[in-house]
């Protein structure tokens, strides 16, 4: 194949990556869009693999028919809730194969070159391992944390921004030294021991966040692995590598920013970690303030006589598999003509839409789930506001008290609401660690106990 | 401490500052409460179920107000019928008082309060911010006449609210129109749209239109320029003559055309505006209705005369000044709910002790006689939010405290640094870079901005998608591994080219299978 068609077929590839996350504007074009993308790769592959001599397409095939072959079943059967784990997973073989292709790409250029161009090279197969390494460990971690294999508690260890500090210093150091050697024996071992410091860095950075703040953590991955995609590009002189790698890349950065922005907090205080463990309870108030409790039964009575609930649910629905019961209560309520919505705080959950993704598996219909900014102002109009397994998304110190440490993050205004319930094991706190008045206001009260529990029997109280 | 609950003696007052709910409340304080046989009896609570919730009953009128360490009561302090005593005077000196007490109309009556050095506490003097809310009596109040006042017309009024066809004919809506959209205005426009009636409401405070129209009313605007009548708190302030002119005009008009006017306008420390001339009632239709909300203030209509119902040119003018009172169920649970929030705030330890917190800005508000001084008015509140809703409708959004962000001068001075690094690093690129590089930075640099315009248009809820869709895309790392694989010299290479083909190939059908799985889950 020529290399005309072949970029031909790049630029094609291109255009259907760009359509593929245009598509996802709209629920009616999502699945269009997934097929684009699905087309854009086997385009790719395909023009790619055309120029080949055949001879070396017993490997190729191989290859690629093993990976399928692991990973469609691993799609096919993950759960919902483990989507966050997959993600991350999957971010980290980027980062794996970035490291992988940099160190061939040293080894054996494809494209010999010399002077500055060369040095440029040098430079990108430099970074693009780098950043490879970050993300293949970083993720592996944050995965970790997500699938409860590592305790997702922020590690602060003494003088840890120092750490990272003298780790990225050293690959620069080595960075240079890598550019001055000419022997690729001793290139190769530079390579190398960056590649691990960059590892350790990777553990490290991610092992200093906490729990909820990986959304952001899986989206700045995200961004990473897109980043080590686009130097690959830049090594290999390959466009589509490029343009895809900043497509990912752009797209990774704008879902860290817009859930940075949902907790009113800056990029880097959120990937310096160590976030709530600090502060304790600040709240003046607090002291032996007393809650209001509620019985399934007083509950499924309210629900019934409503004429509007909004269901605010967060990470606990999740962790208690409460999904479908709500679900459920969902369509027996509306059934009885009450307007049911859900009102999801952007940073609810692990990652990204992570709420949406659990109802909609639970067959919850997409139109009635709504965004924070689309339903704050409906609150006041509602009745009852059932908040499951949410806590820092909902509290009112954010919006009223400027000392809080929260202070300034939007938050779903629940408070103003008629009647709010909150379904809640215990007392704790959120993973801010802030005290959440809403639980002593006057209009509030607990169902204690597991959330699955709850919600089955509030379906049985209603029936 | 004790708090003593006295029978009111205001003629026709039905209210009682306590109900056995508040009584258990209060008793949870750690307050005794006594209660004055037969306070309750006009509202419906009568003196059992006070006992059941804990109550004391007291011997008679003088020994309440004599025992009682604090006084809770609805209507300000005056002479009583049975004893020929003033309630000031028979209340202990150095007890507190919580009560309606309308400081800038009463200076006697705190005179005499702080003579006898009872500390007192005027609940219609509570300051108007959000915290203090659930204390707004005035509010709850106001909401209950407003609805009693289009309950008061209706009974008044020959047809019905709602517009109906029926086989004997067609039936036209009543109009009503509202003056003056405060809780009451508002409770007004709510209660007589649900009846079916056509509703129009006018304020001064073009801010409070958006509730109006939310409530199912049509916002009647002047077609006058740009004043604007909020005042402080949340209150509408006088306004200028021309304005008052063009008012009157639309008023006078509205008139011919309603059925029902109902009128809450006030301003704070005056005397109600007159808005409903003798012109306008002779203009009204035969058997219309017209409610005066602020008859007890001097009246918003020049017919009205309070306390009565009187029929002038064919209109039935209502001047109730107790249409609170005449729910006094309702009323007294709403009042008596105020009251227990007051107690709390004042007993912050629950140990029955109440604390004068003078720093504490409601309770300052609250106060007006302390021990032996007048400390009525309170220095200057806060202004409120521009946006400041009407009183009592909905919590005053507090200002959003600005996140510890550095100064702006900082913030100038970073983002000034920063250009000037991006500037140095193009020009350092368009330097020295071969043409080869400049060509892929280019396309690097348009796809970032694409990819920054596309991700935008993505709807949140598909933000777990769009992940895993771009963790499949980025699996086109792929190609890379595969040219390197093709061309492989090195065993080593090999290796490593098949490995990272492997994997690569793990993301890109893993990442679209479960992506179409996910996105075919989603449905309406």
């Amino acid at each position: 194949m020529s290399t005309g068609l072949i970029s031909v077929a790049y630029v094609v590839a291109s255009v259907l990556f760009i359509l593929s996350l245009g598509g996802l504007a709209h629920q009616e074009s999502a699945r269009r869009g997934n097929w684009y993308g699905v087309a854009g790769i086997l385009i790719a592959i395909a023009a790619t693999v055309a120029g080949f001599d055949p001879g070396s397409l017993t490997a190729i095939i191989i290859a690629m028919v093993l990976g399928a072959a692991i990973g469609l079943p691993i799609a096919n059967k993950v759960e919902m809730t483990q989507m966050p784990q997959l993600v991350a997973l999957l971010h980290s073989f980027v980062g794996l194969a970035a490291v992988l292709v940099g160190f061939s790409s040293y080894i054996d250029p494809l494209v010999v070159m010399v002077g500055v161009e060369h040095t440029i090279k040098l430079v990108e197969v430099f970074l693009g391992i780098f950043i490879g390494a970050v993300t293949f460990t970083g993720s592996l971690v944050a995965c970790g944390k997500l699938d409860g294999r590592i305790d997702s508690k922020a590690l602060t260890l003494p003088g840890r921004h120092w750490m990272n500090l003298a780790a990225v210093i050293l690959c620069v150091l080595l960075g240079a030294a890598f550019l001055g050697t000419g022997s690729m024996a001793m290139g190769i071992i530079f390579l190398i021991v960056m590649t691990l410091i960059a590892a350790v860095l990777g553990v490290h950075l991610i092992m200093a966040i906490g729990g909820a703040d990986m959304p952001v953590v899986v989206s700045m991955l995200n961004s990473y692995s897109g980043w080590a995609a686009a130097a690959i590009g830049f090594m290999l002189g390959n466009d589509l590598l490029i343009v895809t790698g900043a497509l990912v890349g752009s797209s990774g950065a704008i879902l860290s920013y817009i859930m940075c922005r949902a907790m009113n907090r800056s990029f880097i205080s959120v990937i310096l970690g160590g976030f709530g463990q600090t502060s304790s309870s600040s709240s003046s108030s607090s002291g032996d303030e007393t809650v209001q409790e509620i019985a399934a039964d007083e509950l499924a009575e309210e629900l019934r006589n409503a004429d509007s609930v909004i269901i605010v649910p967060g990470y606990g629905m999740a962790v208690a598999q409460a999904q479908n019961g709500i679900s459920d209560l969902t369509k027996l309520l509306r059934d009885r003509g009450v307007n049911v919505r859900f009102g999801i705080h952007p940073v609810a959950g692990r990652l990204p839409g992570h709420m949406n993704v659990l109802l909609a598996e639970a067959h919850v219909p997409y139109d009635i789930v709504l965004e924070m900014d689309e339903i704050n102002d409906d609150f006041p109009e509602t009745d009852v506001v059932l908040v499951i397994g949410a806590n820092d998304t909902v509290n009112p110190a954010a919006a009223e008290d400027p000392t809080s440490p929260i202070a300034g993050m939007p938050v779903l205004e629940v408070w103003k609401a008629r009647q709010v319930v909150i379904l809640k094991r215990g007392m704790a706190t959120g993973y801010s660690g802030v005290e959440n008045p809403l639980f002593f206001r006057d209009n509030s009260y607990m169902l204690f106990g597991d959330a699955k529990e709850s919600v089955d029997k509030l379906l049985g109280a209603i029936r | 401490m004790k708090i003593g609950i006295p029978k009111e003696i205001y003629p026709d007052e039905r209210r009682v500052a306590a109900t056995p709910a508040s009584v258990e409340k209060l008793i949870k304080l750690g307050y005794e409460v006594v209660i004055e046989s037969g306070a309750g009896d006009a509202a419906d609570y009568h003196d059992d179920v006070y006992r059941e919730a804990g109550a004391a009953m007291a011997e008679d009128t003088t020994s309440l107000w004599r025992e009682s360490d604090i006084i809770l009561k609805v209507r300000a302090p005056t002479e009583h019928p049975d004893t020929h005593k003033h309630e000031a005077d028979m209340i202990r000196e150095g007890a507190l008082l919580g009560s309606y007490i309308w400081p800038a109309q009463n200076p006697e009556l705190l005179q005499k309060l702080a003579d006898r050095k009872v500390t007192t506490f005027a609940i219609d003097a509570l300051p108007r911010i959000s915290r203090a809310q659930k204390m707004d009596a005035l509010s709850a109040m106001a909401n209950i006449a407003g609805y009693r006042a289009v309950i008061e017309a209706a009974s008044q009024f020959g047809r019905f609210f709602t517009g109906q066809v029926t086989a004997a004919g067609k039936v036209p809506p009543a109009k009503v129109m509202v003056i003056g959209a405060g809780v009451a205005g508002l409770a007004a426009i709510g209660t007589a749209n649900s009846m079916g009636a056509v509703v129009r409401a006018f304020d001064t405070r073009l801010e409070v239109k958006e509730q109006v129209e939310s409530i199912g009313a049509e916002f009647l605007e002047l077609d006058f320029g740009d004043e604007e009548g909020s005042g402080g708190g949340g209150y509408a302030k006088q306004m200028s003559d021309e304005f008052i002119k063009a008012e009157m005009a639309l008023f006078a008009e509205q008139a011919k055309e309603v059925d029902i006017i109902i009128t809450t306008a006030l301003i704070p420390g005056k005397p109600a505006p007159k808005l409903i001339t003798e012109d306008m009632v002779k203009s009204m239709k035969p058997g219309s209705v017209i409610v005066d909300l602020a008859s007890e203030r001097g009246g918003n209509c020049e017919l009205t005369e309070p306390g009565r119902i009187v029929e002038k040119h064919g209109v039935r003018l209502i001047g109730y000044t107790d249409l609170p009172s005449r729910m006094a169920k309702v009323a007294s649970d709403l009042y008596a709910t105020n009251l227990v929030h007051m107690m709390t705030e004042l007993t912050p330890e629950k140990d029955g002790q109440p604390v004068v917190n003078m720093e504490d800005a409601v309770i300052r508000g609250l106060t007006v006689v302390r021990d032996n001084d007048i400390t009525w008015p309170p220095p200057e509140p806060e202004k409120p939010a521009t946006s400041a809703p009407p009183p009592g409708t909905e919590e005053p959004s507090p200002a959003k405290p600005a996140a510890p962000a550095p100064s702006p001068a900082r913030k100038a001075a970073g983002k000034i640094a920063l250009l000037a690094v991006t500037v140095l690093a193009l020009y350092g690129v368009g330097a020295y870079a071969p043409e080869s590089f400049l060509s892929h930075f280019t396309v690097f640099v348009l796809a970032c901005f694409i990819g920054w315009q596309v991700i935008w248009n993505v709807t949140p809820s598909l933000h777990t998608p769009l992940m895993s869709v771009t963790n499949a895309i980025s699996g086109i790392i792929v190609i890379g591994a595969l040219l390197h694989l093709a061309e492989a010299e090195h065993a080593a290479v090999g290796i490593l080219s098949f490995i990272a083909v492997l994997i690569a190939m793990i993301n890109v059908s893993g990442g679209f299978r479960v992506t179409h799985r996910m996105l075919k889950m989603f449905h309406k």
